[in-house]
């Protein structure tokens, strides 16, 4: 017991005595947090509009006003022909352009439907179809506003309700995440993302570093267990986990009151399950390598990318295609990262999470055995 | 010059010999590829959603009907049951729930006007929106189907994507994840070989010959230079053949901008080595602001979202200006004109992070 204590103390004043490395640990979930919070967003507001008015008239001086009027858009061009806007749009100056056609308003009094094209960047999908929905939203209100003196000169006898087109309001609930605030998706993934390096990255890394110094034949001769040795190596980095995890619920908590409607209690048992999954993870990964650099490389590309790109931290996963959802379902970050959204935003309970948690303890149950039978292979 | 070009060598040497680097070189960023641009997509295609029917009436059995059509939507399960829909929710099996209350065709035939009960799931982030968006499009179309005495439009709207008309993630992820990738093996392999050099002590057998600091890091960069290209010209090849990206541009203005960008990623990497001490301190460090830096640069979320001050720091961001010249010069075919302002910003890195990053090598070699 006495010669465990004194590995922990040993491994203790390696991570301490390691500034650049705890700093990185513990600075970069504080960062990121922050990150998520401000600069990580989708929301699509002040567009940077071009008009393409080849003959201005008052009905495209009202269409143009109602488009800088909406807040939504800013006017931040207004040339005769579309070919002028083409190198604003390749630097990105233009978002988006209204193309009105020469006699506009002449064409709008009369029998002809006037046309209208807005071309969008369409470059990133998502922002490309939010737009074009801005767009013609306010067009639709234009022409709302416009139709209702012509309809009623054009169908005489009619009673006027029967003649307006029926509408069909829309209220909307968003549930869990009424503003949808990314840094409240977020900040579960990180917690994931966190005691992964932690967990794989580090005990990888440590481990290997034994090998590779060859102080790890000293520890095999003294008269620590082999559990013993594993134990004293990983449990210090475990306390940097959990107090870095801690650090980034509070840091979520205060800054950007993320809410944390469940159990604080289940949340901190699910993550010291998914530690103890990414610790045999580590723990495999050293055993198979002898050198920093493979570990290194070997824990980056087998834990943390598929952590990171797979579990659905950043990227929903039913927009993979679907050999890609199958191997998600092999990576604990998934399972992992919903329930500590259910957790977090739903504020729900096993009653609720136990398929997920089921998986995960299954997956620590396989990865400790063959980590420690891998271990003891080496030992031999 | 011969003295660079048998260190370079050497390196060369080095890099051919070790099998792990190369793989880091070679293979991973394929690799990463591949499954980053399958997997960074926010695409919203059949996303399951619960209906509550309380009318059950033609009209509200057609809306149901038109949603499931809709290719947005699959109808994951439905019953006249609000506790049912909510339990769907809190499991996660459906991302929204619609509810339709049971006076719904009454109202919209007397009144005109009726009202659809959307329950998204927030939990989903942006994804939430645009099934918002979708289901209300749906919405909006019935009602106008509903209503054929209503005037025919006055104004007939086109609209079209520009660049990317079929709207596919790909051709937008792939040109950003190319700069990733060129800026991994840049700022990663260099910052880690000068510190391996440093931690096996050979650095300092290197100080004593008469090779001068500049020569010494020219020819250490000279090679991830090359490399970092021979990366770029790789996933250019994959993208084209794999995913088909668009090239609409001058490849060798990107060629070009990759090369003054190549220059500021090193120069990241040799400023890092010089600041620390381990392989270990050199790779979280990199990591580190690797990270924080394609957060940053629009890689995954449009810089135009992000909060105004971050805008702001995002400028002095080298990773931002190339994702910009490449997605310009790839989708957009810009020209040495459209992008000569993020190509000076970069220039002017290269120039300034050169030179800070040589002035503290000297000053921890001395």
């Amino acid at each position: 017991m006495t010669a465990l204590i004194g590995l922990l103390r040993k491994e203790w004043f390696h991570i301490l005595r390691d500034r650049r490395t705890l700093a990185v640990l513990l600075g970069l979930p504080a960062i990121q947090v922050v990150l998520f919070g401000y600069a990580i967003r989708t929301d699509v507001n002040d567009v940077r509009l071009g008009i393409v008015d080849p003959s201005p008239d008052h009905a495209t001086l009202a269409l143009r006003d109602r488009f800088a009027a909406s807040g939504v858009f800013r006017i931040v061009a207004t040339v005769p022909r579309l070919a002028d806007l083409d190198a604003l749009f390749q630097t990105g100056d233009v978002q988006q352009a209204v193309v009105f056609e020469p006699g506009f308003a002449s064409r709008l009094a009369g029998s002809t439907p006037a046309s209208l094209l807005v071309l969008s960047d369409a470059t990133e999908p998502n922002t490309g179809s939010l737009l074009q929905a801005y767009a013609l939203s306010v067009v639709e209100q234009y022409q709302r506003d416009l139709s209702p003196p012509m309809s009623s000169v054009r169908v005489q006898g009619r009673a006027w309700r029967a003649d307006r087109p029926a509408v069909i309001v829309p209220q909307t609930r968003m549930r869990f995440n009424p503003t949808r605030e990314s840094s409240n998706l977020f900040v579960p993934g990180l917690m994931a993302f966190v005691l992964t390096i932690i967990s794989s990255l580090m005990t990888a890394i440590s481990l290997t570093r034994e090998k590779e110094t060859g102080t790890m034949e000293t520890l095999l001769v003294s008269p620590l267990r082999p559990w013993a040795i594993i134990v004293g190596k990983v449990a210090p980095y475990l306390v940097v986990g959990f107090a870095s995890v801690v650090g980034v619920l509070v840091e979520a908590r205060l800054v950007f009151g993320v809410p944390l409607r469940g159990s604080v209690l289940l949340l901190l048992g699910e993550g010291a399950l998914y530690i103890l999954v990414s610790l045999a993870l580590g723990i495999l990964v050293s055993a198979s390598t002898s050198s920093q650099r493979v570990a290194m490389v070997v824990a980056l590309l087998g834990t943390m990318l598929p952590n990171v790109l797979l579990s659905g931290f950043v990227f929903p996963v039913e927009s993979m295609p679907a050999p890609l959802q199958v191997i998600a379902n092999v990576v604990p970050g998934r399972w992992f990262v919903l329930i500590a959204r259910g957790i977090m935003l739903k504020g729900i309970g096993l009653e609720y999470l136990w398929r997920e948690t089921l998986i995960l303890a299954a997956m620590a149950a396989v990865l400790l055995v063959a980590s420690t039978r891998s271990f003891k292979e080496r030992l031999v | 010059m011969r003295r660079i070009a048998f260190l370079a060598q050497a390196e060369i040497l080095h890099i051919v010999r070790d099998r792990v680097l190369l793989a880091q070189v070679l293979v991973a960023p394929i690799i990463q590829l591949l499954i980053l641009s399958n997997a960074a997509t926010f695409e919203i295609r059949d996303t399951p959603i619960y209906v509550v029917d309380f009318d059950r009436t033609t009209a509200s059995r057609a809306v149901v009907d038109r949603l499931g059509a809709s290719g947005h939507f699959t109808v994951a399960g439905a019953a006249p049951s609000l506790d049912r829909a909510d339990e769907a929710l809190l499991a996660g099996t459906v991302t929204m729930a619609v509810v339709i209350p049971h006076d719904f065709e009454e109202s919209l035939v007397k009144v005109g006007v009726a009202s659809v009960e959307l329950s998204v799931n927030g939990e989903k982030g942006s994804a939430a929106g645009i099934v918002q968006a979708y289901a209300t499009q749906v919405l909006a179309d019935y009602a106008q189907a509903r209503s054929p005495t209503a005037p025919s439009p006055r104004i007939d709207v086109r609209v079209r994507g520009r660049y990317n008309p079929t709207l596919d993630y790909r051709d937008y992820m792939v040109p950003g994840i190319l700069v990733a990738l060129v800026t991994m093996v840049g700022t990663l392999l260099a910052a880690q070989n000068i510190a391996r050099e440093k931690e096996l002590g050979t650095l300092e057998q290197l100080n004593v010959t008469p090779i001068t600091r500049g020569e010494f890091i020219v020819a250490k960069l000279l090679p991830f230079w090359v490399l970092g290209l021979l990366d770029l010209s790789l996933g250019l090849i994959v993208g084209r053949l794999v995913f088909d990206i668009p090239m609409r541009g001058s490849l060798l203005l990107l060629f070009g901008a990759a090369a003054v960008y190549l220059v500021v990623a090193l120069a990241i990497g040799l400023w890092i080595s010089a600041l620390v001490e381990t392989q270990q301190q050199a790779m979280f460090v990199t990591f580190f602001i690797v990270i924080i830096y394609l957060l940053m640069s629009g890689l995954f979320t449009p810089v135009d979202s992000m909060a105004p001050w971050a805008q702001v720091a995002s400028q002095i961001n080298p990773v931002r200006h190339f994702v910009t010249i490449s997605r310009a010069v790839l989708m957009k075919g810009a020209g040495p004109a459209e992008i000569a302002r993020p190509l000076l910003i970069l220039a002017a890195s290269a120039v300034v992070v050169l030179s800070v990053a040589v002035r503290q090598y000297r000053k921890r070699t001395v």
